[in-house]
């Protein structure tokens, strides 16, 4: 088991190397001058020379990339063009709005998607099943900003039963827990469906069956728990996601997490913190995905031993 | 006669087996008419401004599903954001499937390129599409021809994952092999033997990816980093509508229906199109 986590975390490392190294490169590419564009059109040519070497950017590259992975190692990730704070106390405060929040929406996604889907494969072929797909097939189709719209203008504008915006109390993560769920919700119950009736058709059931277990018990005891395991799979790659794709929603209800920062700093183009949103973003995937991967090995010792 | 028989038996059979993709189909097909004929079907000008009509409700003489806070048409600017959606999406996912699909099947083809190509995905695909669309945006600045550049990046390692997956298997058939063997050139190899045998999935993938670029354009014209005002288009039309909503409904209600539709249309064709064309998946998802 231990040889195994060793392995994968071996796999994680140069991935994240790699998104660093193209990230940074990528943003080298960028036509214009981002000394020019961080002093604005109208800044003389004295103060946009001064941006310039005050951020370094008039070192050739691969000096500014070997500063750049000194600074990483040390936890330091630049300053950011706009607010010139450093990027890793910018990032710091809102990460734990962002994981919050995805917390709780992968939370719901898993509950509510496990027991569509299982309701769906329960009564396959029935009105039960017909309803749970056209659910879920509308799930996967709503555009998440519309929705949240829809859920402020009902909630908060009509009947002020919700706060329409920010963050602070256990209410305020209500509408923005559905709306950055709804995707995963039916992403989660498709798969649990799909792989609940490929596992009764396998034969251990069959002999379950055989011995006269009563049907839906066989459905419980015996499927259930091989189904799940893709299922997990599934639901670690969306939690992955969603720390980086909580964007729109945190649009829509003004939640002050990494989303919102990322549009902020895109909008004013300010590098530093763009490059240090993303290399949290792909962190947090590959640590999920990390975690995913040695959690399915402990469930299913087929994994391990391969 | 014949001919046209010959050709729409298939669709029709298509259609009776599976209802929800005929419904989808359907949606697509008047979603593809709409944002070609735009100028025919809209009522009016989508930008023409009349402050008077600021905020008609629906049903107002003019103005079937009402006016937004500029007074312009809400109709006619749904008609042509589908135009706008229908040329995102298209270029976007033709421009990722062309290089995608190169990319995955030489990859497969010439064992050195796999570990850069295959590897550059991965970091592709350590994002949700939003971050690389936005990350493109970052670079290249707004405008709609870098929303198509963003959304086409996005979507080229999935194109590329399900190719390379596709044209490994392909080449290990023996009739490849007696291609190689028969001296043709690799070009010759890729592009008529390999090509043709993975292009049923891409076709899937294409309709089952477009839903996708449809929604991220909407999405970054939503965040005010995508199509530029006073473009019509539906994403931008929402987020006018976060300021105007709470007193003209229709404001939000239209365009996102508009958005909701198409994309579910494109889901459950794409849906009956991967059951159609492989049907040990059938009743899967």
């Amino acid at each position: 088991m231990l040889r195994y986590i060793i392995k994968r975390i071996l796999i994680g490392i140069p991935i994240l190397f790699l998104v660093i190294t193209t990230v940074f490169f990528a943003f080298r590419l960028i036509p214009g001058d981002a000394a020019r564009i961080l002093a604005g059109d109208e800044a003389p040519i004295e103060r946009v020379e001064q941006i310039r070497t005050e951020l370094g950017l008039d070192r050739p590259v691969l000096v500014q990339y070997g500063a750049y992975l000194a600074g990483i190692a040390r936890g330091d990730l630049g300053v950011s063009f706009s607010s010139r704070r450093p990027v890793a106390v910018e990032i710091g405060t809102r990460f734990g709005n962002t994981f919050s929040l995805a917390l709780a929406a992968i939370g719901l996604a898993t509950l509510v998607g496990i027991v569509l889907g299982v309701i769906s494969a329960l009564f396959r072929g029935k009105l039960a099943d017909h309803v749970v797909t056209v659910i879920a097939l509308l799930g996967i189709s709503v555009p998440v900003f519309w929705l949240g719209l829809l859920m402020m203008q009902l909630f908060s504008v009509e009947l002020g039963w919700l706060p329409a915006a920010g963050h602070g109390t256990w209410r305020h993560f209500i509408m923005p827990t559905i709306t950055l769920s709804v995707f995963s919700i039916a992403f989660i119950t498709r798969m649990t469906r799909s792989s609940l009736l490929e596992t009764i058709a396998q034969d251990y059931v069959r002999t379950a069956r055989a011995k006269g277990v009563r049907e839906r018990l066989v459905l419980l005891l015996h499927s259930l728990r091989n189904a799940l395991l893709p299922v997990t799979i599934v639901v670690g790659l969306r939690f992955g996601y969603m720390v980086g794709g909580a964007v729109i929603t945190e649009e829509v209800f003004a939640w002050p997490g990494l989303g919102r920062l990322l549009i902020l700093a895109v909008g004013q183009r300010d590098i530093p913190l763009v490059q240090g949103l993303l290399l949290v973003f792909a962190t947090s995937f590959v640590v999920v995905n990390l975690l995913v991967d040695v959690l399915y090995a402990f469930l299913d010792p087929r994994i391990r031993h391969r | 006669m014949n001919l046209v028989r010959s050709l729409f038996r298939p669709i029709l059979t298509f259609a009776a087996d599976n209802k929800l993709a005929a419904l989808g189909g359907l949606i697509v097909l008047l979603f593809v008419i709409t944002g070609v004929f735009a100028e025919q079907l809209a009522p009016t000008d989508p930008n023409r401004v009349s402050v008077r009509n600021s905020l008609a409700p629906p049903g107002s003489p003019g103005f079937p599903l009402g006016a937004d806070n500029n007074g312009r048409d809400i109709l006619s600017r749904i008609i042509f954001g589908a135009r706008v959606s229908l040329y995102i999406s298209s270029v976007a996912v033709g421009i990722a499937g062309l290089i995608g699909v190169t990319l995955g099947i030489v990859a497969a083809w010439y064992r050195w390129t796999r570990g850069p190509i295959m590897r550059l995905m991965d970091v592709l695909l350590a994002f949700p599409g939003i971050v690389v669309a936005l990350t493109i945006i970052a670079i290249l600045g707004r405008g709609v021809e870098n929303v198509i550049i963003a959304i086409a990046i996005y979507q080229i390692p999935q194109f590329a994952r399900l190719a390379h997956g596709l044209a490994l298997s392909i080449q290990e058939q023996t009739y490849v092999e007696a291609a190689v063997a028969g001296g043709e050139s690799d070009a010759a190899i890729l592009t008529r033997y390999v090509l043709p045998n993975i292009i049923a999935p891409i076709i899937v993938q294409i309709s089952l990816l477009i839903p996708g670029a449809i929604m991220i354009a909407a999405g970054l014209s939503f965040i005010g980093l995508g199509v530029p005002p006073p473009t019509a288009e539906w994403g931008a039309m929402l987020q006018l509508s976060m300021t105007w909503g709470r007193m003209a409904p229709h404001m939000t209600i239209f365009p996102g229906l508009a958005l909701m539709l198409v994309v579910f249309g494109f889901n459950v064709l794409g849906d009956g199109l991967r059951d159609a064309l492989d049907p040990r998946l059938r009743g899967r998802s």
